[in-house]
């Protein structure tokens, strides 16, 4: 009876003993989970994501029965980083043209640019940072054409600040765009020349334009409008 | 006999005195000279067209439901070729077949040809009418050397006086017509006055929407005669001194 008792009473001793040491450690784990807990809301952010403010933008939205290009203005929130900015804007006129009844039907719509990126402009007739964008001779190009007369117009041209340097866009568009652009001579220069002239109403600094398709240069838009060249934003132009 | 020989001897002495004497010959030079020989006449220069009909083989262009830009465009070639001929115009075509031929090639054969006007042919269901456009290159004096990629921006003034005589053909022929500029690979290596002519589904307005289809023989028809007046045109224009 008395050796019943013994093992009874030790039992209960180490019952108490484990209940004891199991609520310890219940409680360090639930101390380690407040901590994490405390530590993950310490990196999350703690100011509201920024609102672009809306600003006024022009699309030069193209249509096909007349082979035109129209300005058309519309107010847009666009983020203050001159790329960031121009992917918006060129964004927005696609979004245009995937609309059903569009005026210049192409699907794809903002998705279809993946970057678009802001160079120095390309200089092949000197120095070309030193001639503001409104004293260059518009018949100047990037093709390869060499003038004296231009020559000597850059060599006594006045130097531009960096703010106002010229620069080259070049459009990164996704391959499925171009996969599904319409194919022909019309629709695909009314393509090009809209993104080039949006652009540089836009972003005036914006004197030239190259074209990639998925990081890459590609011969043609859908197998007429040349890709490989750099567009001017004073192409397109009939005299 | 001996004698009548010995007489014919004498006159053909005297006859050669004579006509080695000073006084026939200045009576020779007084002589009003006969109207001379009219000179050959030179032959005017040959007058060749470039039709090249853009795609073909493992480039079909555009695919309208059933058509394909490359099938298009050689009809129209095919048809404007006989037309030229029939009007005693030489023609060189890029292709006569559904063969491949690369953009370089095509402004190859038309350089080789020293042509007068060069047409690249296309068609396209965007648009209505007719879409014609010549080289967005910036106009330039001709050069010993050019640039293969900018060789037609000596010819953008010709290409440019060609593209309004079609445009007045095409315009008589009740065509609407819609021009510009723009950037083709092969239309930027030619050396010779080159028009890009584009032809969509034809509407009866510039508004309205196209009713007659790409493949309608009789507009195909009507498109191949207007560009061949268009170039007899522009032949009688270039032949003016």
């Amino acid at each position: 009876m008395t050796m019943v008792r013994r093992v009874q009473t030790w039992l209960f001793i180490l019952l108490l003993v484990a209940s004891a040491a199991m609520g310890v450690v219940l409680w360090q784990l639930r101390e380690h989970a407040h901590q994490r807990l405390l530590a993950g809301q310490d990196t999350a952010p703690t100011q509201a994501p920024e609102i672009s403010p809306e600003e006024r933008a022009t699309l030069l939205v193209a249509n096909d029965n007349d082979s035109s290009l129209l300005p058309q203005e519309l107010t847009l929130p666009l983020p203050q980083d001159m790329g960031s900015r121009a992917r918006v804007i060129l964004g927005k006129l696609l979004d245009l043209y995937a609309l059903p009844g569009a005026t210049h039907p192409v699907p794809g719509g903002a998705t279809s640019i993946g970057q678009v990126f802001l160079l120095p402009a390309v200089n092949l007739n000197g120095p070309l940072p030193t001639v503001a964008p409104a004293a260059r001779n518009p018949g100047s190009s990037a093709h390869g054409a060499f003038s004296a007369a231009s020559t000597a117009d850059a060599r006594n041209a006045k130097p531009v600040a960096p703010e106002e340097e010229p620069q080259l866009a070049v459009v990164n568009l996704t391959s499925a765009f171009a996969a599904s652009h319409p194919s022909g001579i019309e629709t695909e220069t009314l393509t090009v020349l809209s993104i080039c002239g949006t652009l540089h109403t836009n972003l005036p600094r914006v004197t030239q334009v190259r074209f990639l398709v998925d990081g890459q240069p590609r011969a043609t838009l859908a197998g007429h409008a040349d890709l490989t060249r750099t567009y001017l934003a004073t192409d397109g132009a009939h005299p | 006999m001996l004698g009548r020989l010995a007489i014919r001897s004498v006159h053909i002495q005297v006859l050669t005195v004579f006509l080695l004497s000073p006084a026939f010959l200045a009576a020779q030079q007084a002589i009003p000279a006969s109207p001379p020989a009219p000179k050959p006449a030179t032959p005017a220069p040959r007058f060749v067209v470039v039709l090249d009909a853009a795609h073909g083989g493992d480039d079909p262009g555009g695919k309208f439901g059933s058509l394909a830009e490359k099938d298009l465009t050689l009809a129209l070639s095919v048809r404007l070729r006989s037309l030229l001929a029939a009007r005693g115009i030489a023609v060189v075509t890029t292709r006569e077949s559904d063969a491949t031929v690369p953009p370089e090639r095509r402004a190859e054969i038309a350089n080789h040809a020293g042509a007068q006007a060069c047409l690249s042919l296309h068609a396209t269901q965007t648009g209505s009418g007719v879409h014609m456009f010549v080289s967005s290159l910036p106009p330039q004096d001709p050069a010993r050397m050019a640039a293969w990629k900018t060789a037609q921006s000596a010819w953008v003034t010709r290409s440019i006086a060609l593209e309004g005589v079609l445009n007045s053909a095409l315009l008589q022929a009740g065509m609407n017509v819609t021009l510009g500029r723009t950037a083709l690979p092969s239309l930027d290596s030619m050396i010779c006055p080159a028009v890009a002519v584009e032809f969509a589904p034809a509407s009866a307005q510039k508004d309205e929407k196209p009713s007659t289809p790409l493949d309608d023989s009789a507009y195909q028809a009507r498109l191949a005669e207007a560009l061949a007046a268009g170039l007899l045109a522009w032949q009688a224009e270039e032949r003016q001194p």
